[in-house]
């Protein structure tokens, strides 16, 4: 997967956690997705369609999000499945969109879909088109997961091509 | 959450209404607690660009904040729909999503300003003082400050 596509996943992710959070991030691990996406917490899924296609997965543990949604709200929250559930598509939704906001800004055109969570214990793997990143943001509030499977657009790009050369 | 000197209406010092739309109740409990910290009122939520349109019917609220990636239909269709029944419609749409084209849209079929999420209340502030201008006054509350 280009690093490009990924990058700003990544710079947004870090802004969004940290200013949200009130501290620093740090990258944990960072790996390539070789075995099947196996869910960790819960899950918040986007799929993007466009110049640039795939999905985003961001997953926390129950007690991550808890902290998460009251360092965000600025108050104590009580746990309760539906926070929890609506912590991790707010943070996908944030964070996927400051991404996609720098992504255009670069010239790619796409549709962001509103996040669903993934509920299934386990999700499709990668594969050579598709690869998937897996990454961790160590926070004050826990360990955040991102898994990013993303691929331009095949079509799109022979398109551009086409255009250009005309 | 800090506390803003309250933002009432001119024509009759009331408290400023808001419809929130947004199809994360989370993000709308957020947005709640910022306008009650600016002195304002709930008037109603939505969590889609329809339900906006018709409690924006039911309710006349003097402000909208709008998400735009919502189901069923987004935020800058119902903005535009609202804006053709209700000229008079201050809406502020409220996305992650802040690209150009995105922003550039949401102006052009009515909507009176663009704050990016995360969103923080001091920006929210201004961007809701601006977007009443004279229709709005901040009230001096008795004992603060000089």
């Amino acid at each position: 997967m280009k690093m490009e596509l990924i990058q700003p996943f990544i710079n947004s992710a870090d802004a969004v956690l940290s200013q949200g959070l009130h501290c620093t991030t740090s990258i944990g691990n960072l790996s390539m997705e070789e075995e099947t996406y196996r869910r960790k917490g819960v899950a918040a899924m986007v799929w993007l369609s466009g110049d640039i296609e795939g999905r985003i997965i961001f997953d926390l543990d129950p007690e991550t999000a808890v902290r998460v949604a009251s360092r965000l709200a600025g108050a104590e929250l009580p746990e309760s499945d539906e926070l929890v559930r609506e912590t991790a598509c707010e943070l996908a939704n944030q964070i996927i969109g400051n991404a996609v906001t720098a992504l255009n800004d670069q010239g790619f055109h796409f549709r962001v879909h509103p996040p669903v969570l993934h509920t299934s214990e386990e999700g499709t793997r990668g594969n050579e088109d598709t690869e998937a990143l897996v990454m961790c943001f160590e926070t004050d509030s826990g360990t955040v997961f991102m898994n990013v499977a993303l691929r331009y657009n095949r079509r799109r790009l022979a398109d551009h091509a086409a255009a250009a050369g005309n | 959450m800090e506390q803003f000197a309250p933002v009432r209406r001119s024509k009759d010092g009331q408290p400023i209404r808001y419809l929130i739309v947004d199809d994360s109740v989370f993000a709308r409990k957020n947005l709640a607690r910022m306008v009650e910290s600016f002195g304002g009122q709930v008037a109603s939520e939505a969590g889609d660009g329809m339900t906006a349109i018709t409690e924006y019917d039911r309710t006349n609220p003097d402000i909208v904040l709008m998400d735009i990636t919502m189901p069923q239909m987004e935020g800058i269709e119902a903005a535009e729909k609202i804006v053709l029944a209700h000229p008079e419609a201050r809406i502020v749409m409220v996305s992650s999503v802040g690209y150009q084209e995105n922003i550039v849209a949401a102006l052009q079929r009515g909507a009176r300003h663009f704050v990016q999420k995360p969103v923080k209340p001091e920006v929210l502030y201004e961007v809701i003082k601006y977007v009443l201008g004279e229709d709005g006054a901040v009230a001096h509350v008795a004992g603060a400050g000089a």
